[in-house]
C-alpha cells in the first residue's frame, strides 16, 4: 500500500496533471493550444512512467489522502487499466497534436476545447484507475458532463441536440449505475471493490442480481450496445473532428472497461444467462452497425455506425468467458486498444476529408480523396484493423476471439465475427473505393495541414503495429491477473504438449 | 421495515421519472424527470443504508451514504445546470423545445 | 525479435527479410516521389528487381548444398510469423522474382505518358512484396497474412485506370476476395483450435487429429480451398477474373502469371501437400472432388474462351482453365501428376504473360481490343506475333515448347494412379485450345488486314516509334521496352522445354519437390 510521499507518484501524476492543465488553460486563454499541448504531452509520459513501474513491480495500489478502505478510497492500476490509459495516452497525444492544427483559426472553440478535452482525459484515468465504486460514478459523470459538452462546441443546431441527447443519456446511465451502487451498499456495507468481491458471494441473491441488472442497464446504455445505441451516431458525427475521435476511440471504452471490471473483479464470473445474452446483444450489434453503416451516405455517419459495430464484438468475449479462458477477454480487450487508436485515426482522416472538401457526402469524395494520399492511406490502414485483415491489432483481437469460439463450439459467434469482417470491408471500401476515380471537377479546397495528415496516419500505423507486438504486450495486459486465468495452450487430443 | 418504506418509495420516484423521461418530449420537462429520478435513487440509497449500532441492539442509521448522496446530489445540480444551458441554447438557435425524434434503428 | 540459431550464420535469417525487402522499401520511396522523376523511380523499379532477383538466384545455390534459411517474429499465442525458403518455395520465388523484372520492364515501356505513374508503381511493387511473401511462408497464417495483402496491394491496380468500368471490377474482385478471405480465415482459425499448430511440414499436420475429427477437417479443407481458389479462379469462383482485364496490360500481366492466380495455386498446392499431407488427404477423400472440380474448371474455361472475341477475355478465360492444370496435378494425388502440376506453375506462367504482353503491344501499338482486327497483323508486328505464336502452340501442348511438358506428365500421372479419366480432359483442353488458339494464328499470319488499325499519329506516343525508316532494327514495330519482354518469355519457353532435362530446370526442381514429398521418410 503505498501512499501519496514525496518522490514521483505517477498515479497521483497521471489525474492531477491533466486536471491542473485544465484550469491553467481555462484561466489562460490565448495560450491554450500550446498549454493544452504541453499538457498532453506531459500527461503521457507520465502514463508511460506509470506502465513501466507497473510492468517491474506489478499492480500499484494507492490510497488517497492515507484514507484505508472501507472508508477510503483506493485507486488501483493493474495491467487492464494501465493498458487502457496507455491507449489514451497514445491517441490523446495524436488528438491534441491534431486538435491543435484543427482550432488554428478557430478562437471561441479552441478556448473551450482544451480545457474541456482535458478534463475528459483527467475523468478517463481517474476511472481507469479507481477500484471504489462510488468513486467511479464520479468519474463517469465526470467524463459525461465533459464529453457532452465537447458535443455542443460547434454551437450548430444538430451538435447541440446531439449533445443534449448524449448528456441525458449518460446522466441516466449513471443513474441506474448509482441504484445499482446503492442496493450493493445496502447488501454489503462498503463500495471498495476488492472488499465487495469478498463479501459478495455472501450476500443476498435478490439484491446483487438487483444491482447487477441495474448496473449493467446503465453501462450498457453508456457503451451504446444494440439496441441501446440510438444516441451514438448523432452525437459522434455531429462533433467536431477531434471530438469524435475522443468520443468514439476513448469515452465508449470507459464503459466497458467498467462493465469488465464489475465481470470479473466484483462478481467474480457473472451468470450464463446474462453472458448469453450479452453475447447475442453484441452479435446483432455487429450485424445491424454494419449494415447501417454501409448504407449511410455522411461520411462521420458511416464511422459512427462503426463504432456501434465494433462495440458489439467486445461483448461476444462475454458467453466466451465462462469457462475461465483468458484467450476471450484479452482478445477483446486486444480489440479494445486497436479499436481506439484505429477509430480516431479514421475520424481524424474524415475531418482532413471534410476541411478539403467542405462537405462528406461519401457519394462526392472523389474529387477529394484523390488529392490527399496521406489521408487516404491513414484511413485505409485504419480500415484494415477494423476488418480485422492481418497485420493488425483488430486481426489479433479477432484471432483470439475466434479461437476461444472454436474452442468451446461456439460456432454461431465465430461465424458472426467472420461476417462482421466481410461487412466491414463493404463500408470501408465504399469510402476507399472512391479514392481512385477522379472527379469531373477539379477542386480546390482548403488546404490540410500536415500536421493533421501526419498524426492520423501515425495513429493508424500504430493500430497496424499493434497487430505485430502482442507478445510484448502479454505481459502488460495481465499484471495483476490470476495465475489460473493465464492463457491454456490449444489442446488437442494425442498431442503432447 | 422502515428501509423498505423508504426504498419502495425511492423506486416508484424512479419509474415515474423513467416513464416521464421516455414519454414527454419538451426537454425541460426531461430535465425535471432525471431530478425526479435521482432524487428517487438517493432516497433508495439513504433509504436501505442501515448498520449495526456499537452497542450491537438496533440498526442504526448509517452516515456514509448520506455522505455519498451529498456527493449525488452536487452531481446532479450541476448536470441540470449544463442541461439547462444546452437547451437554453438550443432554443435560442432553432426556437425548439424539443429533440428531434432519434432515429429508430 | 528474430531468433538466430547458434550454429547457423547471420544470413540464414537475414536473406528472406532481404528478399522482401528488396521490393518494400522501394515501394515505400516510389509512394512519395513526384511523377516527373521518371529515372528515379525506374532505377529503384529495375534496381528492386534485380537485387530480388540476385537474392532468389543465391538462396537457390544455397538450398541446393544444403542450406536452410528461415526468419520468424513471434505473433499471437504460439504462433510465429515465419519466412522461410525450401524447395517448393524457391520454385515460386524464381517465377515470381524473373516475371516482376520483365513486367516491370514492360510496364515502364507501356504506361510512359500515364498519369499516376507513382502510385501504379508503388502498389505493383507492394504486390510483389506480398507474392515473394506468399512464397516464402512457413506456416499457414503467414500465408494468410501476405495472401490477404495480396488482396489490398491489387486492388488498386485493378481500378488504376479510374473508369467507371474499372471500379465496378474492382468492386467485384474485392467482393470476392474479401469472402475468399474470411473463408480462408475460418479454416485457418478452426484447424489451429483443433491441431495447436499450423507450421507447414513435409506430410502434413493433421494427421495427429485425423482419426478422431474426420468431419471437422473435411469441411476445413473444403474452407481452405475455396478460400484459395477464388484467386485461384476455380469455378464457380472465377468470375471476377474476366472482368478484372480493365485493367492495364502490364496488371493484366502480373495478375494472370505471376501473382493473384499464381499464388492461389500455390496456396492449393501448399494446402494438399504440407497441411494435410497427400496421404491424409486421400484418406479423408477430399482429393476426387478437388479433381472433379480442376476438370470442370479447365472445361468450362476452355469453353467460355471459345466464345470471347476481346483479346484479353479470351486469354483470360484461358487462364482460368490452364491454372486448374496445377490444381489437376495435384488432385490426382500421384508422383508424376503431381510433377505435371508443379511444373506447370512455372510454364503457364512464362507461356501466358508472354500472351498478354503481345496482347498489350496490339492495343498499345495499333488499337486492337478484338480477335477480329487482328487479320494480318503478322505482317505488321512479327517479332510480336512471333513471340505470341510460340506461347500459343505451348499452350495447346505442341512439343518441345514448354507447354508440352506439363501436359506429358499430368498425362503420365493419371495412368500413374490408375485413373483414365483426366486424360479425356486434357485431350479435350488441348483440342478447345487450339480451337480457340489457331484461328487467332491463322488471322495473324495469313489473312490480310480487313480495316484500317487505328494507328496513333507520329509523335504522339514517343515510346513507339513511327513508321518510315527501312531496316527493321532501326523501326521496331513497337518501344524496345514493349518488345524485349515478350521476346524473353517466349525465348525461354522454348528452351526450358527444349533442355528440361538439364539440372536446374523448372522440370528437375518439381521432380525433387514431387520426391521429397513422396517419398520424405
Amino acid at each position: 500500500m503505498r501512499l501519496a510521499l514525496g518522490g514521483l507518484d505517477w498515479t497521483l501524476a497521471v489525474v492531477f496533471v491533466p486536471l491542473g492543465g485544465a484550469l491553467l488553460c481555462f484561466l489562460l486563454p490565448r495560450r491554450t493550444a500550446v498549454l493544452g499541448l504541453i499538457t498532453a504531452w506531459l500527461t503521457a509520459m507520465a502514463t508511460l512512467g506509470l506502465t513501466l513501474d507497473v510492468l517491474a513491480k506489478g499492480a500499484q495500489r494507492t490510497a488517497l489522502g492515507g484514507w484505508e478502505a472501507p472508508l477510503g478510497i483506493l485507486w488501483l492500476a493493474d495491467g487492464l487499466s494501465v493498458s487502457l490509459m496507455a491507449m489514451t495516452a497514445s491517441v490523446g497525444v495524436a488528438v491534441s497534436v491534431y486538435a491543435a492544427a484543427y482550432f488554428r483559426d478557430e478562437h471561441t472553440e479552441r478556448a473551450f476545447f482544451w480545457p474541456l478535452w482535458l478534463l475528459l482525459w483527467t475523468a478517463l484515468n481517474a476511472l481507469f484507475l479507481s477500484a471504489d465504486l462510488f468513486n467511479l460514478y464520479v468519474t463517469l459523470e465526470l467524463l459525461g458532463f465533459a464529453a457532452a459538452s465537447l458535443t455542443a462546441l460547434s454551437g450548430s443546431t444538430a451538435a447541440l441536440a446531439g449533445a443534449i441527447r448524449y448528456l441525458m443519456v449518460s446522466v441516466l446511465g449513471s443513474l441506474s449505475y448509482l441504484l445499482g451502487v446503492a442496493l450493493i451498499y445496502h447488501a454489503c456495507g462498503t463500495v471498495d471493490i476488492a472488499l465487495v468481491a469478498a463479501c459478495i458471494g455472501d450476500a443476498p441473491r435478490p439484491a446483487v442480481q438487483a444491482a447487477v441488472g441495474a448496473m449493467v442497464a446503465g453501462l450498457l446504455l453508456k457503451t451504446a450496445l444494440f439496441p441501446f445505441h440510438f444516441w451514438l451516431p448523432p452525437a459522434h458525427a455531429s462533433a467536431p473532428a477531434p471530438v469524435s475521435a475522443v468520443l468514439s476511440a476513448l469515452v465508449v471504452k470507459a464503459s466497458f472497461y467498467l462493465l469488465l471490471r464489475l465481470w470479473f473483479d466484483v462478481l467474480g464470473g457473472g451468470g450464463r444467462g446474462l453472458a448469453e445474452l450479452l453475447g447475442a446483444l453484441g452479435a446483432a450489434a455487429v450485424i445491424w452497425g454494419s449494415v447501417l453503416a454501409w448504407r449511410q451516405e455522411h461520411l462521420k455517419q458511416l464511422i459512427a455506425y462503426s463504432t456501434v459495430a465494433q462495440v458489439g464484438y467486445f461483448f461476444m468475449a462475454f458467453p466466451l468467458s465462462m469457462a475461465g479462458h483468458a484467450g476471450a477477454w484479452s482478445g477483446a480487450l486486444y480489440l479494445a486498444l486497436a479499436h481506439g487508436l484505429a477509430k480516431a485515426a479514421m475520424f481524424m482522416s474524415a475531418g482532413n476529408l471534410m476541411r478539403f472538401g467542405r462537405q462528406d457526402r461519401i457519394a462526392e469524395l472523389d474529387r477529394v480523396a484523390y488529392r490527399l494520399p496521406l489521408t487516404l492511406a491513414a484511413f485505409t490502414l485504419a480500415g484494415v484493423s477494423i476488418m480485422g485483415l492481418p497485420p493488425s491489432g483488430g486481426f489479433i483481437g479477432k484471432w483470439l476471439m475466434l479461437q476461444a469460439a472454436f474452442q468451446q463450439g461456439r460456432v454461431d459467434l465465430a461465424a458472426v465475427m467472420l461476417f462482421g469482417g466481410v461487412l466491414a470491408a463493404a463500408y470501408v471500401f465504399k469510402v476507399v473505393g472512391s479514392a481512385f476515380t477522379p472527379g469531373e471537377h477539379e477542386h480546390r479546397g482548403l488546404a490540410v495541414p500536415a500536421a493533421m495528415e501526419w498524426s492520423a496516419l501515425l495513429l493508424a500505423g500504430a493500430a497496424i503495429l499493434l497487430g505485430l507486438t502482442l507478445p510484448l504486450l502479454w505481459p502488460l495486459l495481465h499484471v495483476g491477473t490470476a495465475p489460473a486465468a493465464a492463457l491454456p495452450l490449444a489442446t488437442a487430443p494425442g498431442v503432447t504438449s | 421495515m422502515q428501509a423498505l418504506f423508504w426504498a419502495l418509495v425511492g423506486m416508484a420516484l424512479v419509474v415515474i421519472g423513467l416513464y416521464a423521461l421516455i414519454v414527454h418530449r419538451h426537454l425541460l420537462r426531461k430535465v425535471l424527470a432525471l431530478n425526479i429520478m435521482s432524487s428517487g435513487v438517493f432516497l433508495v440509497f439513504i433509504g436501505l443504508a442501515r448498520r449495526p449500532a456499537q452497542d450491537g441492539a438496533a440498526l442504526a442509521p448509517d452516515p456514509v451514504p448520506q455522505a455519498m448522496v451529498l456527493t449525488g446530489i452536487v452531481v446532479a445540480v450541476a448536470a441540470t445546470g449544463l442541461a439547462l444551458a444546452l437547451i437554453v441554447r438550443l432554443r435560442s438557435e432553432s426556437g425548439r423545445s424539443t429533440l428531434d425524434d432519434p432515429a429508430d434503428d | 525479435m528474430i531468433t538466430l540459431f547458434e550454429t547457423r550464420p547471420v544470413f540464414d535469417a537475414v536473406l528472406p527479410l532481404l528478399v522482401l525487402a528488396s521490393s518494400l522499401i522501394p515501394a515505400l520511396v516510389i509512394f512519395f516521389l513526384p511523377e516527373e522523376r521518371v529515372r528515379t523511380r525506374t532505377l529503384l523499379n529495375l534496381g528492386g528487381a534485380f537485387i530480388k532477383l540476385a537474392l532468389v538466384a543465391g538462396m537457390l545455390w544455397g538450398v541446393s548444398q544444403g542450406q536452410r534459411y528461415e526468419a520468424r517474429l513471434p505473433l499471437v499465442d504460439d504462433l510465429d510469423l515465419v519466412l522461410r525458403v525450401g524447395a517448393l518455395s524457391l520454385l515460386f520465388l524464381f517465377l515470381s522474382a524473373g516475371l516482376w523484372l520483365v513486367t516491370t520492364v514492360y510496364a515502364v515501356g507501356y504506361l510512359e505518358q500515364s498519369p499516376n505513374r507513382s502510385r501504379f508503381f508503388g502498389f505493383f511493387s507492394l504486390c510483389v512484396t506480398a507474392t515473394v511473401g506468399v512464397a516464402m511462408s512457413g506456416n499457414l497464417l503467414t500465408f494468410l497474412l501476405f495472401f490477404e495483402m495480396l488482396t489490398l496491394t491489387t486492388y488498386p491496380l485493378v481500378v488504376h485506370r479510374g473508369t467507371e468500368a474499372a471500379r465496378r471490377a474492382g468492386g467485384v474482385y474485392l467482393a470476392h476476395t474479401v469472402l475468399a478471405g474470411t473463408l480462408l480465415l475460418a479454416g485457418t482459425a478452426w484447424l489451429y483450435s483443433l491441431t495447436g499448430t499450423l507450421a507447414f511440414a513435409p506430410r502434413g499436420f493433421v494427421a495427429d487429429v485425423a482419426d478422431t475429427h474426420r468431419w471437422a477437417l473435411t469441411a476445413i479443407f473444403a474452407l481452405l480451398i475455396a478460400g484459395v481458389g477464388v484467386k485461384a479462379a476455380l469455378v464457380p469462383l472465377h468470375s471476377w477474373l474476366p472482368r478484372a482485364m480493365v485493367a492495364p496490360a502490364p496488371v493484366s500481366a502480373l495478375l494472370h502469371a505471376v501473382a493473384v492466380v499464381k499464388a492461389g495455386a500455390f496456396g492449393i498446392v501448399l494446402i494438399v501437400y504440407d497441411v494435410f499431407g497427400i496421404e491424409q488427404a486421400a484418406a479423408l477423400g477430399v482429393t476426387g472432388p478437388l479433381a472433379v472440380v480442376a476438370a470442370v474448371t479447365i472445361l468450362y474455361g476452355s469453353l467460355r474462351a471459345l466464345f470471347q472475341d476481346d483479346l484479353k477475355r479470351r486469354l483470360a478465360f484461358s487462364t482460368v482453365s490452364q491454372v486448374s492444370y496445377i490444381v489437376l496435378g495435384v488432385a490426382i494425388a500421384g508422383p508424376l501428376a503431381s510433377v505435371g502440376g508443379i511444373v506447370h506453375l512455372v510454364h503457364q506462367g512464362l507461356m501466358k504473360i508472354t500472351l498478354f504482353f503481345g496482347a498489350g503491344n496490339l492495343a498499345e501499338t495499333l488499337g486492337i481490343h478484338k480477335v477480329s482486327e487482328m487479320n494480318g497483323v503478322g505482317r505488321r508486328m512479327p517479332w510480336t506475333l512471333g513471340a505470341f505464336t510460340i506461347a500459343a502452340l505451348g499452350m495447346i501442348g505442341l512439343p518441345p515448347i514448354a507447354g508440352f511438358i506439363s501436359k506429358w506428365y499430368l498425362g503420365l500421372g493419371a495412368l500413374e494412379a490408375g485413373v483414365h479419366w483426366p486424360l479425356y480432359v486434357l485431350t479435350a483442353s488441348s483440342l478447345m485450345n487450339a480451337a480457340y488458339f489457331l484461328p487467332i494464328l491463322h488471322r495473324a499470319w495469313l489473312r490480310e488486314p480487313a480495316v484500317p488499325w487505328a494507328e496513333p499519329a507520329a509523335g504522339a506516343q514517343p515510346h513507339i516509334p513511327a513508321r518510315g525508316a527501312s531496316t527493321w532494327w532501326r523501326r521496331p514495330e513497337t518501344g524496345w521496352l514493349l518488345l524485349l519482354p515478350p521476346l524473353v518469355t517466349a525465348a525461354l519457353s522454348l528452351l526450358i522445354g527444349l533442355f528440361a532435362s538439364l539440372p536446374f530446370s523448372p522440370l528437375e526442381w518439381s521432380l525433387l519437390i514431387s520426391e521429397r514429398e513422396f517419398r520424405y521418410p
